[in-house]
């Protein structure tokens, strides 16, 4: 009948690592992994000896290009999934077509459901070679994450916060603007986190149809059985998929608005 | 009687897809200044009557006439701008302050910057909070109190004529409750508000309305009158067990302690001999009889035993009095004060703390009973 609600200070200083929050962690565990696996691969490259093919494999200035490709793909990607995406996201939950929404999602989940590769041979055929056919592609397959985290972001508002807003005549532009999408963002950016991750690590796939990366490395170590430059290839995209996770980790943390 | 402010003229509003509407023809007039309480069992529409006021929800058919202009046309968000709206959820925007949510509707409306932080601090000092203290703090560090009063105070923010009140104060424990109810009522004593309050609690409506609106389903009016004419005067079945058994009791709450008559009661004045007072009670042929220091104040009851064990002094024989009561409290407050005293009545004391009279059982009943069915008016 009643509830009373019990408030507790808030505790800024934490202590012991048992009470840190897991963004608090993860914003430090990503960094550790990450330092573990460049330790690796110095280790790896340092005391190896690599004969001519592997050498060849492994040209410096090669796989500087491969990471700044697969960085590219990834980051494209991304940025046209959440121009996709959140857009969509906003207009199905505009009420009036909760059927359109869910039909989406399952949908998309099927899309999620064929391998990454798969898409991105259908991708080739009907877009031809190319970086800009990964990036689609690889879209496409990271839409998910996103667009459900968009939903689920702006349906978790809590519906008094907005009847308050609408009864004080706020627009609904200016509800969805002001309260709803803001009261979102923590959760729309978990989605574009995944999608981030999704999208380093399938851009691997990208040597397939021509759109460079990393997989060429990987592809070239295991035709020539060469396990150190596969090694290497993957320990590269492992440290770019932890670099683009702590960075959207930060985008959490900062970007969360204040008060929640 | 002046022209109402809002009048809802056979207006009936159905949800889609349901059958019966939530509303049916309703018809009411809400006059200015006054707290109208829509009070009814769950269900019966009255979230649905509050709503169709400020068009949260449009009616399906009738007319919604506010300041004598029909607004079911026009811009709702307008309207709602002029219509301070208070919910039981409160729904205080979680990611802006204090002051950030009390300026919302001057915002809207496009307040200058300086205006817009003088009115918020005027208005958190309204509600009884430090705007130094609370301006810049977020909702999740209020307690459920603070948040409502926060909630009152936004929806004051545009300075609107009328406030649509949903079980405002609902999910508040029932000692914040009552006092905020206290503070709402002294609030609008200042602000003379049109408010219409909507409550599923008998209680609430008796303590809060200047008239209240029982409903029964579709948002029937069952009866619409002053609390006391409703809990005298039940317009049929289904009122009287919707005030329950209760309903003189409730009286209690509309009734103050200046209203009735108090017994003067034997006062012994200090400083006082044992003897004096002996005399003083035997004369009035009384038992009991009420210390007072030199400023009239009450300090104790004394009764013949107190009186008679000559082994103490006066001033410390006889029960301490420690519960008082003022003319502005409530016959309930009276009742309970007195079930609480250990004389089995209560001292009652001006604002400075001085000797008026005391409140007995006998004068309450004598008040109550002529209205009690099956009691003789003698
Ligand atoms: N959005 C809605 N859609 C369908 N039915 C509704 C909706 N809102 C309320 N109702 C129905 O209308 C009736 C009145 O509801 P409401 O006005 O909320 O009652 P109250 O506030 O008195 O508890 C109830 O039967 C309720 O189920
Ligand atoms: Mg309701």
């Amino acid at each position: 009948m009643t509830t009373v609600r019990v408030q507790t200070a808030p505790q800024r200083k934490r202590r012991s690592i048992a009470s840190w929050t897991s963004d608090q962690l993860d914003l430090i565990v990503t960094p550790v992994l990450a330092l573990v696996l460049l330790i690796l691969l110095v280790t790896v490259w340092t005391y190896s000896t690599f004969d001519p093919t592997t050498e060849r494999i492994l040209e410096p200035a090669q796989l500087a290009r491969q990471m700044w490709e697969q960085t590219i793909l990834a980051f494209f990607s991304t940025v046209l999934v959440v121009l996709i995406a959140v857009p969509v996201g906003i207009l199905v939950t505009r009420g009036g077509a909760p059927r359109v929404k869910n039909s989406m999602v399952s949908v998309l989940g099927l899309g999620q459901a064929i391998p990454a590769y798969g898409l991105i041979v259908l991708f080739f055929v009907w877009l031809g070679q190319g970086g800009l056919t990964v990036i689609f592609a690889l879209a496409t397959f990271a839409l998910l994450p996103v667009l459900r985290n968009t939903i689920v972001g702006l349906e978790q508002v809590d519906k008094s916060v907005i009847e308050a807003g609408r009864g004080m005549g706020m627009t609904g532009f200016q509800s969805l603007t002001k309260i709803e999408l803001p009261l979102a963002v923590p959760i729309i950016i978990a989605g574009i986190r995944t999608a981030t991750v999704i999208n380093v690590g399938m851009a691997s796939l990208a040597f397939l149809i021509g759109g460079g990366g990393l997989g060429e490395t990987i592809n070239a170590g295991l035709k020539l059985n060469r396990p150190t430059a596969i090694f290497i290839g993957a320990v590269l995209v492992a440290l770019l998929a932890l670099i683009f996770d702590f960075l959207g980790g930060l985008a959490q943390r900062y970007l969360r608005p204040k008060g929640l | 009687m002046t022209q109402p402010l809002i009048q809802l003229q056979d207006v009936t509003k159905s949800y889609p897809g349901v059958d019966v509407p939530a509303v049916k023809s309703l018809n009411l007039d809400v006059e200015p200044g006054e707290i109208l309480v829509l009070v009814g069992p769950s269900g019966c529409g009255k979230s649905t009557t509050l709503r169709l006021i400020n068009r949260m929800i449009e009616p399906t058919s009738g007319r919604i006439i506010y300041e004598g202009a029909d607004v079911t046309k026009g811009d709702p968000n307008a309207l709602r701008r002029r219509i301070g709206y208070v919910i039981q959820q409160v729904g205080l925007f979680p990611h802006r302050t204090i002051a950030e949510n009390i300026a919302t509707v001057p915002k809207l409306l496009g307040w200058p910057k300086a205006k817009i932080r003088d009115r918020v601090d005027e208005l958190l000092e309204l509600v009884s909070m430090d705007p130094a203290l609370y301006r810049d703090r977020y909702p999740n560090e209020l307690s459920g109190g603070q948040a409502q009063r926060v909630g009152v105070a936004r929806a004051l923010g545009g300075d609107p004529d009328v406030l649509l009140m949903d079980e405002p104060f609902g999910a508040i424990d029932p000692i914040t409750r009552d006092r905020l109810q206290n503070e709402f009522l002294r609030l609008q004593g200042e602000l003379k508000k049109t408010i219409v309050f909507v409550t599923h609690d008998i209680d609430e409506a008796v303590k809060m309305g200047d008239r209240i609106a029982i409903l029964r389903d579709q948002s029937e009016i069952a009866q619409l009158d002053r609390p006391e004419n409703i809990l005298t005067e039940p317009a049929d079945e289904f009122v009287e067990n919707f005030l329950g058994s209760g309903a003189i009791l409730k009286t209690l709450t509309l009734r103050r302690v200046r209203d009735i008559d108090l017994d003067p009661m034997v006062t012994l004045k200090q400083p006082v001999h044992r003897g004096e007072a002996l005399t003083a009670m035997n004369d009035a042929n009384t038992t009991t009889a009420v210390l007072l220091d030199e400023r009239d104040h009450p300090l104790r009851w004394i009764d013949e035993r107190a009186l008679n064990s000559t082994r103490s002094s006066l001033e410390t024989s006889g029960r301490p009095i420690t519960v008082q009561l003022q003319p502005e409290d409530t016959l309930q407050d009276a009742l309970s004060s007195m079930l609480q005293s250990s004389a089995g009545m209560s001292v009652v004391v001006d604002g400075r703390g001085r000797y008026l009279g005391c409140c007995t059982i006998e004068s309450l009943a004598g008040l109550l009973l002529p209205h009690a069915p099956g009691v003789p008016s003698s």
